[in-house]
């Protein structure tokens, strides 16, 4: 029934394209080579303008993990340029670095919770990026405006009866919903996902990718994400980038293409 | 093929069971064996001397029961001064193992100067035996359970740093690059991801930790760094072997009830 009403939310954001010109992650040229001359992938461009949707997809092995990495220097590029939030990402400073982190959510396939911390704290965290300190590091430490937030994200998210169970104690579903909760306790202009669906089952799969697309999209977030699912990439993205051997294979508007028209990106080679 | 021989060729299908060794590799074997012999003599070991030597263990035990429990008033006070030694001396060493087990662990000390010195450190204080950390605070501090607690802690920081260290470094590295990602500080991702998932390993080693100081601090009193173990000595030197017996007794009640008090801890810990 949720999964339905979900669904039914979803849709009526759906429809949404983005209105701005004004391009939140710019990338030229960008390559990535652990080993000079291997290549993991090379000269990719791309452009993602404010409140769009997009999907990275390919292959395992095909780069995008280390793609999505290199776009907030979790990775350090070898080549090309990265302009986020119009900074020239790649010449700041450690300081700036981080204060452009801190307006960039990151979801990750395994939830990367801290196992021994409830959920709450969990998502007190997500706060970290614009300000640190002990209060911040736990829940019971935190001053009450900040607990007051982070319940808020737990209820956006379905989890707020939940906030005192420790993140090892819940389901794959539950986990990353928290880690959704903490990135929109982060307050992000864009956010990145790394196949946050990937380790989950097909039915606690699709809520979470609806619940998470349904939120991105009522705050006017742009997201880029990864996916293996392609009708997730059709239905949840404005547009599909495809990577094919480390190389830019497709750059169209999800309309136009089909579940089929993807598959040619799968094949060895 | 007859079927007699069939079992044959399966087994000459298969790999050796054993390897000859290289010449090099059998040289290396004899040479381990035969410093082993050599150590046996350079230690004195003698099945000779340790048989006429055990009908003095019965003499001792005999000159020693019942235990004499007249200076009580005196040995209990030491005993009690032996655990409060151990337990400050642990707390103090865990509290700055922690950020020396930071700066010591491979890639969350950020600074190479940092994490080799601390490395360089927490083996220092591990290699050099606690009694020997005990004279040598006798000397700064003078005699008294101060030294013996700062020699502690000493032996605490070599034996938690090392290990918080390699816990540290054996977190799921998940989490901190969750935090980095949204831009936390390294110390707030180190303090936030680091610490809680590898406090299991902290506290384990810690009453670890605490068990081997309460050995320890029995013998500080043997170089003079306070404790229970000058009231051993004085007795032994004195022949009071009732008296001896009671300390021993008592040592061995005080070690015991730290271990299943650890013990107990662990399991609870674990469970958590």
């Amino acid at each position: 029934m949720a999964s339905t009403a979900a669904a039914a939310r979803l849709d009526e954001v759906s429809a949404y394209a983005p209105q701005s010109t004004e391009a939140d992650l710019e990338v030229s040229g960008l390559g990535k080579a652990y080993t000079p001359g291997r290549n993991v992938f090379e000269n990719v461009d791309f452009t993602l303008r404010r409140g769009e949707a997009v999907a990275l997809i390919g292959a395992n092995g095909a780069g995008k993990s280390t793609l999505l990495r290199c776009c907030v220097r979790l990775i350090e590029p070898t080549a090309g340029t990265v302009r986020l939030l119009g900074t020239d990402l790649l010449s700041v400073r450690p300081r700036e670095l981080r204060r452009l982190r801190s307006e960039i959510g990151f979801v990750f396939q395994r939830h990367n919770l801290v196992p021994r911390l409830s959920a709450l704290s969990n998502t007190v965290h997500g706060a970290l990026g614009r300000r640190g300190g002990p209060a911040y590091w736990l829940q019971s430490c935190a001053p009450a405006d900040l607990r007051r937030r982070a319940i808020e994200c737990l209820r956006h998210v379905g989890l707020a009866d939940i906030a005192g169970q420790r993140a090892d104690r819940l389901s794959g579903g539950q986990s990353q919903r928290v880690a959704i909760a903490r990135a929109l306790m982060q307050q992000p202009r864009l956010m990145i996902a790394d196949e946050p669906v990937a380790s989950l089952d097909p039915v606690a799969g699709e809520e979470v990718m609806e619940l998470f697309v349904s939120l991105m999209r009522r705050d006017g977030l742009t997201l880029f994400f990864t996916s293996h699912n392609l009708e997730h990439a059709l239905r949840y993205a404005d547009r599909v980038i495809g990577l094919q051997a480390g190389r830019m294979a497709l750059d169209a508007p999800a309309r136009d293409l089909r579940a089929a028209d993807l598959r040619g990106l799968y094949d060895a080679g | 093929m007859t079927p007699a021989d069939a079992p044959a060729a399966a087994v000459r299908g298969l790999p050796p069971r054993m390897t000859m060794p290289s010449l090099p590799a059998f040289l290396a074997y004899l040479v381990v064996i035969l410093f082993l012999v050599l150590s046996f003599q350079g230690a004195g070991w003698s099945f000779e001397k340790l048989a006429r030597g055990l009908p003095s263990v019965g003499d001792f035990l005999s000159r020693s029961w019942p235990p004499s429990i007249a200076r009580i008033e005196r040995i209990a006070p030491a005993l009690l001064e032996t655990f409060q030694m151990a337990l400050v001396g642990t707390v103090v060493g865990v509290l700055i193992s922690v950020p020396l087990g930071v700066l010591a662990a491979r890639g969350l000390s950020g600074n190479r100067i940092l994490y080799t010195t601390s490395r360089a450190l927490i083996a220092l204080f591990r290699t050099v035996p606690d009694l020997i950390w005990a004279l040598v605070f006798v000397i700064c501090v003078g005699l008294g359970p101060f030294a013996g607690t700062l020699a502690i802690v000493v032996d605490t920081i070599g034996f938690c740093g090392r290990f918080f260290a390699e816990a540290m470094e054996d977190v799921d590295k998940g989490p901190q690059e969750a935090l980095t990602a949204i831009g936390a500080s390294r110390t707030d991702t180190i303090c936030c991801t680091v610490i809680p998932a590898a406090m299991p390993a902290f506290i384990t080693t810690s009453l670890f930790a605490l068990e081997k100081s309460t050995r320890s601090s029995v013998i500080m009193g043997l170089v003079g760094a306070g404790g229970i173990g000058l009231e051993l000595k004085v007795a032994m030197d004195l022949f009071e072997y009732r008296e001896a017996m009671t300390i021993i007794l008592l040592i061995f009640v005080l070690v015991l009830a730290v271990e299943r008090v650890g013990n107990l801890l662990r399991r609870n810990v674990l469970e958590i």
